[in-house]
């Protein structure tokens, strides 16, 4: 899933500041699983927002709306009416989603209430963390299942860097190293021929911005 | 120095090199003067490439006016701030300039420096990095491309014995010698037992092992290393000798013990050389090679 933060109040705020008909759109997927974004969380902020407003005491206006999911054009599209008794647009999707609504309705003002972290786990309770890069080219066949790229600092391939330590990261004694990790996992597995031989460096070629990926029934559409 | 470096590995003599920190700024009046003391006592001359990722003069240039000056630079690349294509031709451009031995490195991480909000680069790392010097030699780049003239470079990297675990180390040591690695510097090392049995397996391959000689200033720096740098441990016997030194004297017992260390690992034949760094104590080198007995 992709995890976002929810941005501070005062940055939205000012965002929006001179605007009196706001419409907040949440979004079903990622960003409601981690609790920034979605039904409740649109809810908070419109109260945030009010609360502010009144103690300025200026009179606003916010609308409230949570979609299903924002990266979907038939989603966004059940906003076309309603959107238009808006001045701007609070989108609390993730980057992705903040785009696609603005795109699709660009005489709009459309602007981010989240800051898009990573693509992760639900790992405990309110916990979140990173599993992927999408560097378009994965290699955990190799490395047992962990991902070199996303969970070494440095995204090294060939093994650890000497700032390793007792297992920790030396960027943080908080942080696993990756390349211990992958090590002990591939013992385990009695794999660690698979990192014996040196890895090639990675292609960037292959991970030109912005990404696009056609389905093959739909390439000759294209 | 008659001798190039690579020349003085060959020889089957016990090596020593010492470092160079580039300053940061302009001013190389002091690091002339440390050039100056040391190019002819050692056989190679380490050029540290923005070490601990604070921002300072180039590798490159510096090692260059050691080399203008008659010593052996030997110049450290790291893989922190530059990708593929910039490393390439720093490579080559550092032997038009006469520098031909270069250390490859992974680099600290940018945050432990003073440029933390700068992006880390990361494109390649130290067993990549060996193999592109190797590449360049070979008349191509990592393109595809050929050369205009070939590259050709003495090239080490490091290892670090005292690491925790040592396993997936020792499994990277054996990358860096088959990406190419001719020399290792080890990051530093106070236990010689712990040491002699790294020696007894890096023996096996055929590349030449420069022990890290890290100068002891005090018995608190020494706490400070075993608690705060990764893959060095000072025993308690050296944090207990440089205490009882007298009362202003402790530099003095980091010299005795540094030298001490570097008498045993020759006259005991452990290593093929060492490589000493006394860092911000550049000017004692020459008191800890005669110690060593080796001025
Ligand atoms: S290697 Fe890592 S970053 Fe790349 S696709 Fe696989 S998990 Fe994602
Ligand atoms: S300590 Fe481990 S995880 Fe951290 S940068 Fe080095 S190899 Fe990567």
């Amino acid at each position: 899933m992709i995890v976002a933060d929810r941005k501070p109040l005062e940055q939205i705020s000012s965002m929006i500041e001179g605007n009196n008909k706001i419409l907040i759109v949440g979004c079903g997927e990622c960003v409601s699983v981690c609790m920034v974004g979605g039904e409740k969380e649109v809810e908070i902020l419109a109260s945030q927002l009010r609360m502010a407003a009144g103690k300025e005491g200026k009179k606003i206006e916010i609308g409230e709306a949570t979609l299903e999911r924002q990266c979907d054009k038939e989603y966004l599209e059940l906003l076309k009416d309603r959107i238009e008794n808006y001045d701007v647009v609070v989108s609390m999707a993730c980057g992705a989603g903040v785009q696609f609504l603005a795109e699709m309705y660009d005489h709009k003002i459309v602007l981010p209430a989240t800051n898009t972290r990573f693509i992760g786990v639900t790992e405990g309770e309110g916990v979140w963390t990173e599993r992927c890069r999408a560097c378009s080219d994965c290699v955990l066949a190799e490395t047992g299942g962990i991902c070199p790229v996303t969970i070494c600092a440095k995204g090294l391939l060939n093994g650890p860097c000497g700032g390793t330590n007792d297992g920790k990261c030396e960027v943080s004694k908080e942080k696993d190293c990756a390349w211990t990790l992958i090590y002990n996992r591939l013992n385990k597995l009695g794999r660690l021929d698979s990192i014996r031989e040196i890895f090639p460096a990675k292609k960037y070629n292959v991970q030109t911005r912005p990404g696009r990926r056609i389905h093959e029934a739909f390439k000759e559409k294209e | 120095m008659a001798k190039s470096f690579k020349e003085a590995l060959e020889s089957g003599k016990f090596v020593v090199t010492a470092e160079v920190g580039p300053p940061k700024g302009t001013d190389i009046e002091e690091m002339l003067h440390h050039i100056d003391l040391l190019k002819d006592k050692v056989d190679g001359l380490n050029v540290t490439d923005n070490q601990s990722s604070v921002m300072r003069l180039s590798s490159i240039s510096v090692s260059h006016i050691i080399k203008e000056k008659g010593g052996e630079p030997i110049l450290q690349m790291t893989c922190r701030d530059r990708n593929r294509l910039a490393l390439e031709s720093d490579l080559i451009s550092a032997n038009i300039l006469g520098v031909d031995n270069v250390l490859c490195l992974t680099g600290d991480y940018i945050t432990v420096g003073d440029h933390v909000e700068a992006m880390p680069v990361f494109d390649l790392d130290s067993v990549l990095l060996l193999k592109t010097v190797r590449l360049l030699e070979s008349g191509k780049d990592s393109g595809g491309n050929e050369l205009k003239g070939a590259a050709r470079f003495c090239a080490g990297a490091i290892v670090t014995p005292e690491a925790n675990p040592i396993e997936p180390q020792l499994l990277k040591f054996e990358k860096k010698i088959k990406a190419g690695a001719e020399f290792f510097q080890t990051q530093a090392i106070y236990d010689l037992d712990n040491f002699k049995k790294f020696m007894k397996y890096a023996r096996q391959f055929n590349v030449k092992i420069l022990a890290g000689i890290v100068l002891l200033v005090s018995s608190g720096m020494a706490k400070y290393m075993n608690a705060n740098v990764p893959g060095i441990f000072v025993p308690k016997d050296l944090i207990d000798e440089m205490a009882g030194a007298e009362k202003g004297k402790a530099l003095e017992k980091g010299i005795e013990i540094a030298g001490r260390m570097i008498k045993t690992l020759k006259d005991e034949n452990i290593c093929d050389g060492v490589h000493i760094m006394a860092i911000g104590k550049e000017g004692k080198v020459p008191d800890i090679l005669a110690a060593a007995g080796l001025a």
